[in-house]
């Protein structure tokens, strides 16, 4: 494998709602962040990769326009995934270990608030069997959570526990949208969003964008004194069938952290995509993460989680966190689809 | 040059009976009829595959949101990495350069790459007819978008009036010899096209491509697995560019974007003369006369030269640069998989196994992509000889 590391991050602040900006104008702030911190801008990239999708711009070919915000003149090597921006930058990554390139650019955005995003979200569902139930989001997630009570993995309380975790958390992040949270106890009186899911247990709506640079061997020290080196990264994915699945488990998020190579050394920090409380339990035990390694640090999704974009930061945040000197060596992991049903693991380290 | 990492080739082709309405089949069943042709092509089973990469151009054009997530499972993905590419009507073609790259970069052996479109879900016209507020609209459907394009090339070139019948006269016979194509009319002549209706003038009803249901597969490999094989098609070179929508730059006649792609992958491939070094093409052309307008952006003819090859017969079948030999995008239109037909129909001419629309002793390839507003591009070049590693 070829040296890669992720050499800068930048986003947008996180927010409930942005109505103000269109996507282009979300974004450019974020890309201009990278182009100074690297000093380099779009011509400069071996090649350009982003993540989004146009069920959340309800638009066809709504990445198009929104290339415009890098600049992309002369025209650019250039490629589009339809997921969270974290399989962009695998794209980009597998691209860098061709050979080809030394440097990509990495942004993905989701302004999840134009729409009633359960039912947006309940589109990805098979459409001739399970779509016309309009089972939403939250409520594919709560048939998770509660299969999770029913094998007595953990409790309602565990769930608060979390959340007032990861949003206390996110007060020392000053792009988070959720920052700080009221104590266990006040949050157990919280109503349910769907059974066993309260409010606390879910995830905000959030609008917002990222980006990321990957540069390689030389390129990345030139550009970072203490660049986040990717060590290991792979991503697979589950069947969607609910009634073939045990969601109690993670299969793919298992095998992709085998894969990435999680469990060989210790790890310091991880950034798990988690967006459901009940969910970030599932993803560490399928990496098989000790019980000390201190998870999103950032706040993770529960503080903040703009769609096609959370995975992205999730890397960002490890990345950066690392190359900050708060520690040697992190997990970033991202997911997809319904019930965590796509996932990506990434292990960093810095040196 | 040569293209980078390991090297990748073509072992095996698979395509779906293209139609209007494939009602016989759900989107699974269609993306699975592709997928298991090309996989018996290369005489693999579902387990031998390390990785899945699905391209498909907009979601709504079928009303399920990212349907890879729904169709791992159809496609033998579980357990395994899957990716998702779209980048507008480029992205069959996209598609099939992340599959070669998983395999260029080392990190996978065999990849099952897919691209497919199930336009009778919906009404594409006008999902391709963009509402307010995002942008001006634009007359209905793609069409009205090119048109003023081709009205463009034809005052430049000083182009007359009967090229783009031509184009459209030849890929409709020449899909005749494809029996995957959509479009079959063999009572097609030069005067049935020029009587037809005037859609988005210049362009005329039977010089517009259909609307198709129809998938596209390949598995692609590393040397190592080619090698078992009579006739790969090994990977010469793969180039994707993109340009901006609103800039006042642009040339959309002969986009600076079209050009750089192909200088690109030609350099990959070590090609100095286009016109001598590629024996076939299977060029990305939905409305007529994007043939004769992409001849000049590829480097086959001189800026407003391309119609005249057009006109000599330059691109029939026994011309001596074939364009389109399967019927091209005008004869069969899924959109998101329209791209990776041509790079299959590619593979398939230099493998020797395209059938009755087979060009004899073709031996090097080029397939082309392209996508958005003639904004978004991508290629590559295939060949029955191994290259140098």
């Amino acid at each position: 494998m070829r040296d890669t590391a992720i050499v800068a991050f930048a986003q947008s602040d996180q927010e409930r709602r942005v109505e103000d900006r269109s996507e282009v104008e979300l974004l450019s702030p974020v890309i201009q962040d990278v182009y100074e911190q690297t000093g380099m801008t779009a011509a400069d990239f071996g090649f350009t990769c982003s993540g989004s999708t146009d069920y959340l711009a309800g638009q066809a070919f709504s990445f198009v326009l929104t290339l415009d915000s890098v600049g992309p003149w002369p025209p650019i090597s250039e490629s589009h995934v339809e997921m969270d921006g974290a399989w962009a930058m695998y794209e980009a990554w597998i691209k860098i270990q061709t050979g080809a390139i030394d440097s990509a650019l990495i942004y993905a955005y989701g302004k999840s608030s134009p729409g009633d995003l359960r039912a947006v979200m309940s589109r990805q569902m098979d459409p001739y069997y399970v779509a016309p139930l309009w089972a939403d989001s939250v409520a594919l997630a709560a048939l998770q959570a509660q299969s999770v009570l029913d094998a007595g993995i953990e409790t309602e309380r565990d769930w608060a526990e979390i959340a007032a975790r990861n949003r206390n958390d996110a007060s020392s992040n000053p792009r988070a949208q959720l920052r700080g949270s009221p104590d266990v106890d006040t949050l157990m009186d919280d109503d349910f969003v769907v059974r066993p899911l309260r409010r606390h247990a879910c995830p905000p709506i959030t609008d917002g964008a990222a980006a990321i640079v990957l540069a390689a061997d030389d390129k990345a020290r030139e550009l970072s004194d203490r660049p986040a080196w990717i060590r290991g990264l792979d991503h697979r994915i589950d069947a969607q069938s609910l009634g073939v699945r045990d969601l109690t488990v993670s299969p793919s998020t298992e095998k992709a952290a085998a894969k990435a190579g999680v469990g060989d050394k210790p790890v310091d920090f991880a950034e798990l995509h988690t967006p459901f409380a009940h969910q970030e339990g599932i993803v560490r035990r399928a990496m098989g993460l000790a019980d000390e390694v201190r998870l999103n640090p950032s706040g993770g999704a529960l503080a903040a989680n703009a769609m096609m974009t959370a995975g992205l930061i999730r890397l960002g945040e490890a990345a950066t966190r690392l190359t900050n000197g708060d520690g040697d060596r992190a997990v970033a992991h991202a997911t997809s689809g319904a019930c965590l049903q796509q996932n990506l693991v990434c292990v960093l380290e810095a040196e | 040059m040569g293209a980078a990492g390991e090297l990748a080739a073509v072992v095996g082709i698979g395509q779906t009976n293209h139609m209007a309405t494939r009602g016989d089949v759900s989107m699974a069943g269609l993306v699975r009829e592709a997928a298991q042709r090309a996989l018996a092509d290369a005489q693999m089973s579902w387990d031998d595959i390390d990785a899945v990469v699905v391209g498909k151009a907009p979601d709504f054009f079928e009303g399920v949101m990212m349907p890879e997530l729904y169709l791992a499972d159809a496609l033998g993905a579980v357990g395994k990495p899957l990716l998702r590419v779209h980048t507008a009507g480029s992205v069959g073609g996209s598609t099939a350069i992340v599959a070669s790259s998983l395999i260029q970069s080392g990190v996978h052996e065999r990849v099952l790459t897919v691209a497919f479109e199930k336009q009778s879900e919906s009404e594409a016209m006008w999902a391709l007819s963009l509402p307010i507020p995002f942008q001006a609209p634009l007359v209905a459907g793609a069409g009205g978008y090119f048109a003023p394009h081709i009205r463009a090339y034809m005052r430049r070139a000083d182009a007359p009036d009967h090229i783009g019948i031509l184009v459209a006269l030849k890929d409709r016979l020449n899909a005749c010899k494809n029996p995957y194509a959509h479009l079959h009319e063999p009572e097609t002549t030069f005067d049935s096209v020029k009587d037809s209706m005037m859609l988005w003038d210049p362009i005329r009803y039977s010089e517009t491509c259909p609307s198709s249901d129809g998938a596209c597969a390949m598995v692609i490999s590393n040397a190592d697995t080619a090698k078992a094989f009579d006739n790969p098609a090994w990977v010469l070179g793969t180039a994707m560019r993109s340009e901006p929508t609103m800039f006042s730059g642009r040339d959309q006649v002969l986009p600076q974007g079209g050009r750089d792609c192909a200088a690109d992958v030609y350099a990959q491939a070590g090609i100095t003369n286009p016109r001598e070094d590629i024996d076939v093409v299977e060029m990305y052309v939905p409305f007529s006369w994007y043939e004769p307008m992409w001849l000049e952006n590829l480097g086959f003819a001189g800026e407003g030269e391309g119609w005249k090859l057009t006109d000599a017969g330059v691109t029939q079948m026994d011309g001596d640069l074939p364009v389109n030999p399967s019927g091209g995008v005008l004869s069969t239109n899924p959109i998101g998989a329209s791209g990776m037909l041509r790079f299959a129909e590619a593979a398939m001419q230099v493998r020797g196994m395209a059938g009755e629309h087979q060009i004899d002793g073709a031996k090097t390839a080029l397939g082309h992509a392209y996508g958005g507003g003639a904004q978004f591009f991508s290629m590559w070049v295939v060949s029955s000889d191994q290259p140098a590693s």
